[in-house]
């Protein structure tokens, strides 16, 4: 356990070098841009198996959080010119708010009685945000980015690096809770709530925890993308394909474990940013949707589960 | 059962369950003292295992109250009153199927705990449960992968790793082989002391009759007879309802 932990965090801090590194010596600006929506979907994905993974409540609302924290940084730039630190952290805030009220009013439904919900919750504040006028309303807004700060030659190397710090933390938060009681009790409750609650788990407790914490990070990762497209509008922040998006890499790559939306989001996202300069951006779309019907029928449980069912194989022909 | 009654572990009054115009369970009350085997017969449909939903809290009563230790829990939620002591197996086992057989009862270990212990002692507690149930040889293996039998002791199991004052059995042998009925009587009469009370539903009557200190009959909701077994046995309503008329 203190082992994996090192390793892990040697990891991590290998990972974050290799980001700051690269924005000292690739000269080429796309890689950063292309590099950037990679890491936003890694972060969204392991935030949104906190609560779609590990409690099996699949939320379809990624686009209402992540739309919100693209709003909260526009609103907080337009009333106060806030600095990148203070809009992240409150999208996190709100995020973990709205994780709180949407937990509280329909965590008591279960399965796809939720994600309905949450669906409902995406368009409600979509509309909200098209009828306020000091946002931009449904035309949009553009945002002007700010000097950027010494350590790097240019916005959006530093938004490329930001993003990478926002994975780690996603990452760091998704493996704490795996491996301590709360993953344990959202993954009994997941197996069985009554049986849960009745072996003493707190289940509707541990679910809003796990909706408040998704919340926060999915808030917080949206919250840099204004700054990184210089413009938004209601239909792209709250576009529906990051909620099929994130859920399709969650599950591809499996909620069993964290690795699992790491290895989705990293395989999906790098097939669409491919697909996107070769072919179209729309055949995307078409490609995404494609993937998930083949691991829903061949791979339920996604590339975590398809590698533990080779290696037990493995291991059981050893036996015999 | 001693002569001088001891307070009850268990006090139902007045319980009434309705699902919108069907009257489950009508007016029931009962007392159950510690350390008494308590077996609950009836019908199908005659609500016994609406009436444990009842004490262990799945369901939430009107009107009605229910208390335990002299305290009352009616409107607490399920995981609390585990935590004052109720435990419960199902009529249909359920399993945490993600997980082996160690892990299902680590998390009754991890969430039920009335004080903290560390998690090696939590071991040694699971390690000593699962020998006691005679499921040491499984304690790594998948709960998907267990007979009917082991999954019945699984829950017996994982219902003792909370350590319960009160457990409540719902058919745990519904379905099992002659000999198999008779392990898990076994164990259940092993498991039950002065500290542990424990109320068995159950259809087989042998296992009742062997089983029980007091036995109380339901039918459509109501109490149709308590006492002893044999009296219980003996009495004309009871047959009634079993045999119909």
């Amino acid at each position: 356990m203190k082992r994996n932990g090192i390793a892990f965090w040697i990891g991590a801090a290998l990972f974050l070098a290799a980001a700051l590194l690269m924005t000292k010596v690739v000269s080429n600006q796309y890689p950063f841009f292309a590099g950037y929506v990679i890491l936003q979907f890694i972060a969204l994905a392991v935030a949104w198996s906190i609560l779609g993974g590990y409690a099996g409540y699949v939320n379809f609302g990624t686009s209402a959080f992540f739309g919100v924290g693209v709003y909260s940084s526009v609103f907080l730039v337009k009333a106060f010119g806030a600095p990148l630190p203070v809009q992240i952290l409150t999208a996190a805030a709100i995020g973990a708010l709205m994780g709180f009220a949407l937990g509280l009013l329909t965590l008591r439904m279960q399965g796809i009685f939720f994600s309905i919900a949450t669906i409902a919750l995406t368009i409600i504040i979509e509309t909200a945000v098209t009828n306020w006028r000091y946002v931009g309303g449904a035309a949009g807004i553009q945002i002007q980015r700010p000097p950027v700060s010494a350590l790097f030659d240019n916005y959006v190397q530093m938004l490329f690096f930001v993003q990478a710090v926002l994975v780690v933390l996603a990452v760091a938060i998704s493996r704490y809770i795996q491996n301590s009681w709360i993953g344990r009790g959202l993954q009994a409750l997941k197996d069985d709530e009554l049986a849960a609650e009745c072996s003493g788990v707190p289940t509707l407790r541990l679910k809003l925890l796990a909706c408040v914490i998704s919340g926060a990070l999915l808030c917080a990762v949206g919250a840099p993308s204004a700054m990184y497209l210089q413009f938004a509008n209601p239909e792209s922040a709250f576009n529906l394909n990051y909620s099929v998006s994130t859920l399709a890499m969650s599950l591809i790559g499996g909620t069993a474990h964290w690795s699992g939306p790491i290895i989705g989001a990293i395989l999906l996202g790098t097939t669409q940013q491919l697909l996107t300069v070769t072919i179209s951006s729309e055949v995307n779309v078409l490609v995404l949707g494609v993937m998930l019907v083949l691991f829903v029928v061949g791979a339920p449980e996604g590339i975590i589960g398809l590698i533990r069912r080779i290696f037990r194989n493995r291991n059981e022909g050893r036996e015999s | 059962m001693s002569s001088e009654t001891p307070a009850p572990l268990l006090r139902i009054a007045s319980l009434t369950k309705r699902f919108g115009g069907f009257i489950a369970l009508d007016n029931v009350s009962v007392e159950i003292p510690p350390g008494e085997r308590f077996g609950l017969i009836g019908p199908n449909g005659s609500g016994k295992t609406t009436l444990i939903n009842c004490i262990s809290g799945a369901f939430r009563t009107e009107p009605g109250t229910v208390l335990f230790r002299d305290e009352d829990i009616t409107a607490l939620q399920p995981h609390l009153r585990t935590r004052r002591g109720i435990a419960r197996s199902f009529q249909i086992p359920r399993p945490f199927r993600s997980m082996t057989v160690a892990e299902n009862l680590m998390v009754a270990l991890d969430f039920a705990a009335h004080e903290h212990v560390s998690v090696a002692k939590r071991r040694d507690t699971m390690m000593s449960i699962l020998t006691q149930m005679g499921l040491a040889s499984k304690a790594n293996v998948s709960a998907t992968q267990l007979s009917q039998v082991e999954l019945r002791k699984m829950e017996l199991a994982r219902a003792m790793a909370t350590h319960p004052k009160l457990l409540i059995s719902d058919e745990a042998m519904a379905g099992l082989s002659s000999s198999e009925v008779d392990e898990v009587l076994d164990l259940l009469m092993s498991l039950a002391s002065h500290d542990i009370t424990i109320i068995m539903i159950e259809h087989i009557m042998q296992a009742v009759m062997r089983f029980s200190d007091r036995v109380m009959c339901l039918d459509a909701g109501r109490i149709i007879a308590i006492g002893t077994p044999s009296e219980v046995m003996a009495n004309q309503r009871v047959q009634e309802a079993y045999l119909g008329t």
